[in-house]
């Protein structure tokens, strides 16, 4: 392909200067081709990881492990009928990680040289002896053999930085047309790309290099009556994967209808950007007049999409082990689920609530082989039939809870940052009987059928949890009524998943999935799925809110 | 190298736009230099640490756009950016938002932005810091986490119109919460400084310590709507969204005018001028500002001047792109920085003296939009929630969630205390009656 075919569009906006702020394009911006061509070869990569390897131990160094990353960005922004913005970054270079007096420390470079690493490795040991002089526990790590050369792809079908340009544009702007043209008074829409070709070696003799794809097409729509004075919203029910561009080559066996008389279609692996756009533009213009909903209690319906999120907050949070001995306390928050209360062996849910953990699912966000200090991966429970009965760890984290092994959930967002304990997929088994969700209707004799994941806020400790979505419908006598608007539920977790009442089977079952979750100090984005099907959830507290100024 | 001259920036800048063809360029240089370290369970965690100075080159031909980047200085790799540059932007559409490169400007001047004492510290004075903190709680038999980050930056702008622009800053920024080892109890404090000097982790650390000591075994109260004397760090967050935030936020002018804003007219235009909030209202922004220093120039080169947002209630100003103010036909005002809420001398504990029944809150968290159209806002209070009856703090109350749009929130005012620097801005602390409380959190 010509070089001008491939690139085509590659507009910046008089604003692009500042872009290199925006989350997940750290790096310098390149040309799109640059994002084609191969990082350091698997080779060099071994010979530099060993440079730093050497470097921490000849300073003192207990253990130290490297990861060498080369993290690609790309996205494509656009309203109506122009673009915005076309970034395409690269980031590359060198974080050291190693204890020394029983005590953490890290540092990096992009300055990728023998000189450059060995510096970035005795700095790092020169932190941990610093930090030491105040330390009083001792970094414990759980046993960790070390697995030689071995590697990890993602299994893509179609590289999304392969695809040119100018067919992501013309994707966008069509998917802009079809909310135009259907009411739309503006239309954003993005396509995010992410390549992390990461290298990571250690001092237990891992030298693990992988290739890793994730996108996320989405879109915000919004409608203003300016008789009223009203506007009204509704984003895409897209979900960000871990695959290539085949997510957006819609295929109708990836479709799944939800409940008869509620005009919503998900999507499972793959996804229909032009005909969501314009059913969002027609829903978004229906909010505007549907009737507001009265404050109550509801059973509530949810899909996938929405309650991905809800599931991420109210499970995925508070199961994090760093949360629950206090690591977070400062920021993001501690944890209800202890593990005093876990010993007490309470209910978390009903006993239709199994929720599992893994970095395996096939085009997850969170599918990988080896997390960010070389464990291999895998799938564990969390909840079984209600009962919480495992926690996420990593390395320095098992030994404090008495176990012996990471459960492999070590990520850092860029070779420049300290890797730490972040969320894998976590999921909701679906129901084992056969279960459709006009099914799961059927039996609601008052509640609210909710798609797509909206406003959404929670406590510290993951008690008392708020969330709205992207469409509501009135469900009475078993049937969907009519759109309703200004809803929100207000839950405690435990009341929540308590209430849970039963999931539609596996063939409703597909990803959400969040492309940004923060955690740390200095903030660190991650991104992971969470898969569920259509779920209920019987007498959960709604409110109205909508007010006047 | 993180901290270059302004000479030395210059000379760089200099040297690029020679190198460039375009029929605009535009270079942007910048450096930054800092660490970080993180406590928990009192005990140092992670830490960390950044050096790096980038370049920008944006190069322009008609209306056609291209930006690059690179971090290496050598004539070569400057001279491979600006083609680079040039390159994407000979294949860029026509931007329809295109605006010429701005001329020479007059900037205010920067003498406070920067100070020396925070670009000499080292992983030891961090080490330290953040030590001093955990024995005051290993004392008291607390537990405590807490980060301690700065960083020394410069930026250095320079275009083919004769536009010229330099500044240096610094930065720490403190945070710490202390909590009671059976977990009924909890409390915060932070604050953040462009001089290092002024910063003590001990004092910060102490009223965490109190609040955390104090906030033992809660009281549940029933949600509703009560007065509420929110403290700084409840307005305004380093690390989260707030309610403050969220109004300055929303003062933009095209998402007025286009109908998606509370400062949109019924019929079209906007609501700049009408008085929207009680009349002891008053946001303005000044980068020139001693306690609150602030880059003197926006992103595109605009000059940063003093600008009043809310007087007396009334929205005087909307900040805008440049493209805006031109299509609109308004004055071009770019988005501040950090601003500044005027206030009277009454300190927290005069506040709340002189309240009859209320509610003292700490700080709010996990603050997130509900409905744009009213700004209605929901999140929690966390860190510190206290009882108030007959001018005293009563006892501890549980946390609650809160629905309320700051709109409402800035027309049920009661008092007004002294502002306090909280992330980069003044921010006093506020009495408002009739917040509210819609639910109630066993969070501690």
């Amino acid at each position: 392909m010509k070089r001008r075919d491939f690139v085509g569009l590659t507009g910046l906006a008089a604003s692009a200067l500042w872009l290199p702020a925006i989350p997940g394009f750290a790096g310098d911006l390149v040309d799109p081709m640059r994002l084609l061509e191969p990082g350091l070869d698997v080779a060099a990569k071994k010979r530099l990881a060993d440079v730093a390897l050497n470097a921490a131990k000849s300073a003192g160094a207990s253990y130290a492990d490297v990861r060498i990353g080369r993290y690609l960005n790309q996205g494509v922004f656009t309203r109506e009928k122009q673009v915005q913005n076309i970034v395409s970054s690269e980031s590359f270079g060198v974080g050291v990680r190693v204890i020394a007096n029983g005590t953490w420390g890290f540092a990096a470079t992009n300055t990728v040289t023998d000189t450059g690493i060995a510096k970035a490795a005795q700095l790092a040991v020169q932190i941990a002896k610093a930090n030491s002089k105040v330390q009083k526990e001792q970094v414990q790590l759980a046993p960790q053999k070390g697995f030689g050369e071995v590697s990890w792809k993602a299994p893509i079908k179609i590289n999304t930085f392969e695809v040119p340009i100018k067919d992501k544009v013309d994707l966008l702007l069509a998917t802009n047309a079809a909310a135009l043209s259907n009411g739309a008074s503006f239309v954003n829409s993005v396509l995010f790309a992410v390549n992390e070709q990461k290298y990571f070696a250690s001092t237990d003799g891992s030298y693990i290099d992988q290739d890793i794809h994730r996108i996320f097409p989405t879109f915000g729509v919004t409608v203003v009556d300016r008789g009223t004075g009203k506007f009204r919203s509704r984003s895409a029910l897209s979900a960000p994967m871990g695959m290539g561009y085949e997510y957006l080559q819609p295929k109708a066996a990836d479709k799944v209808a939800g409940p008869q008389g509620s005009d919503v279609i998900g999507y499972k692996n793959s996804y229909d950007m032009l005909e969501d756009a314009a059913r969002a533009a027609k829903q978004a213009k229906q909010k505007l007049t549907c009737k507001s909903v009265v404050p109550g209690k509801y059973d509530l319906v949810l899909d996938p999409h929405h309650l991905g999120l809800t599931i991420h907050e109210s499970v995925g949070h508070p199961t994090e082990l760093d949360r629950v001995l206090g690591y977070e306390a400062n920021y993001a928050g501690t944890s209800f689920a202890t593990l005093e209360w876990k010993a007490k062996g309470q209910p978390y849910g009903s006993k239709q609530v199994n929720i599992v953990a893994d970095k395996l699912q096939p085009n997850s966000l969170g599918a990988v082989g080896w997390d960010d200090e070389g464990v291999k991966t895998k799938e564990w429970n969390i909840i079984d039939q209600g009962k919480l009965v495992d926690y996420q760890k990593i390395r320095d984290q098992a030994m404090i809870v008495g176990q012996k092994e990471s459960d492999g959930c070590c990520y850092s967002q860029s070779w420049q940052d300290v890797q730490f304990q972040r969320m894998p997929n976590i999921s909701l088994k679906p129901g084992t009987a056969k279960m459709s969700v006009d099914e799961l209707v059927k039996g609601v004799d008052k509640g609210i059928y909710i798609a797509g994941n909206g406003s959404f806020s929670i406590d510290q400790q993951r008690y008392n949890s708020q969330f709205g979505g992207q469409v509501f419908y009135a469900i009475e006598k078993g049937k969907i009524t009519e759109m309703l608007e200004d809803v929100a539920y207000q839950t405690n977790t435990l009341e929540f998943w308590g209430s849970c009442a039963g999931s539609c089977d596996a063939s409703d079952y597909r990803l959400a999935g969040f492309f940004n979750d923060g955690k740390g100090q200095p903030s660190q984005s991650s991104a992971v799925s969470h898969g569920s099907a259509t779920t209920r959830f019987n007498n959960v507290n709604v409110i109205n809110t909508a007010r006047k100024i | 190298m993180a901290i270059l001259s302004q000479t030395e920036a210059q000379e760089i800048l200099k040297k690029v736009l020679g190198f460039s063809k375009a029929d605009e360029c535009e270079a942007t240089l910048s450096g930054q230099s800092g660490g970080n370290v993180r406590s928990a369970r009192n005990a140092i965690s992670t830490s960390g640490g950044i050096d790096n100075v980038s370049l920008a080159v944006e190069a322009r031909f008609g209306k056609r756009s291209g930006v690059a980047t690179c971090n290496q200085f050598d004539d070569a790799t400057l001279r491979t950016c600006v083609t680079r540059a040039e390159e994407i932007a000979r294949l860029a559409p026509e931007s329809p938002e295109y605006m010429p490169l701005l001329g020479p400007q007059k900037y205010l001047p920067t003498t406070a932005s920067f100070a020396k004492a925070t670009a000499d510290i080292t992983p030891d004075y961090r080490a330290a810091q953040v030590g001093s903190s955990m024995i005051i709680c290993d004392e008291r038999k607390l537990s405590s986490a807490a980060f301690l980050n700065d960083s020394v930056g410069f930026v250095a702008k320079r275009n083919s119109k004769g536009l010229e622009a330099y500044q240096q800053q610094s930065g720490l920024e403190f945070s710490v919460t202390v909590r009671t080892p059976d977990g009924t109890g909890s409390g915060y404090a932070t604050a953040d400084y462009n001089d290092a000097s002024k910063f003590d982790a001990k004092t910060l650390t102490r009223i965490a310590a109190d609040k955390a000591a104090g906030s033992r075994n809660a009281k549940a109260l029933e949600p509703g709507k009560y007065t509420v004397i929110l403290e700084p760090a409840a307005l305004v967050a380093n690390t989260d969204a707030s309610l403050m935030q969220a109004l300055m936020s929303a003062l933009d002018a095209r998402n007025a005018d286009e109908g998606r804003s509370f400062l949109s007219k019924k019929g079209g235009g906007n609501r700049k001028g009408e008085k929207l909030f009680d009349e002891r209202v008053t946001i303005y922004s000044d980068p020139a500002n001693a306690e609150v220093p602030d880059l003197v120039f926006s992103g595109d080169g605009r000059p940063q001047q003093k600008m009043t947002w809310i007087e007396k209630g009334v929205v005087k100003n909307l900040y805008t792109s440049r493209f805006w103010a031109q299509k609109a036909g308004i004055p071009d005002i770019p988005r501040p920085g950090g601003w500044i809420m005027e206030g009277g001398t009454q300190s927290v504990n005069d506040l709340i003296k002189s309240t009859a029944k209320g509610i003292l809150v700490t700080r709010l968290w996990y603050i997130r939009p509900v409905d744009p159209q009213t700004l209605l806002y929901t999140g929690l209070t966390r860190d510190g929630t206290f009882y108030i009856e007959n001018g005293q703090i009563k006892f501890p109350v549980k946390n609650f969630r809160f629905n309320e749009s700051p709109i409402i929130m800035l027309n049920n005012l009661e008092a007004i205390g002294k502002p306090v620097r909280v992330g980069g801005n003044l921010v006093p602390p506020l009495k408002i009656r009739d917040f509210t409380f819609t639910s109630l959190s066993d969070a501690v």
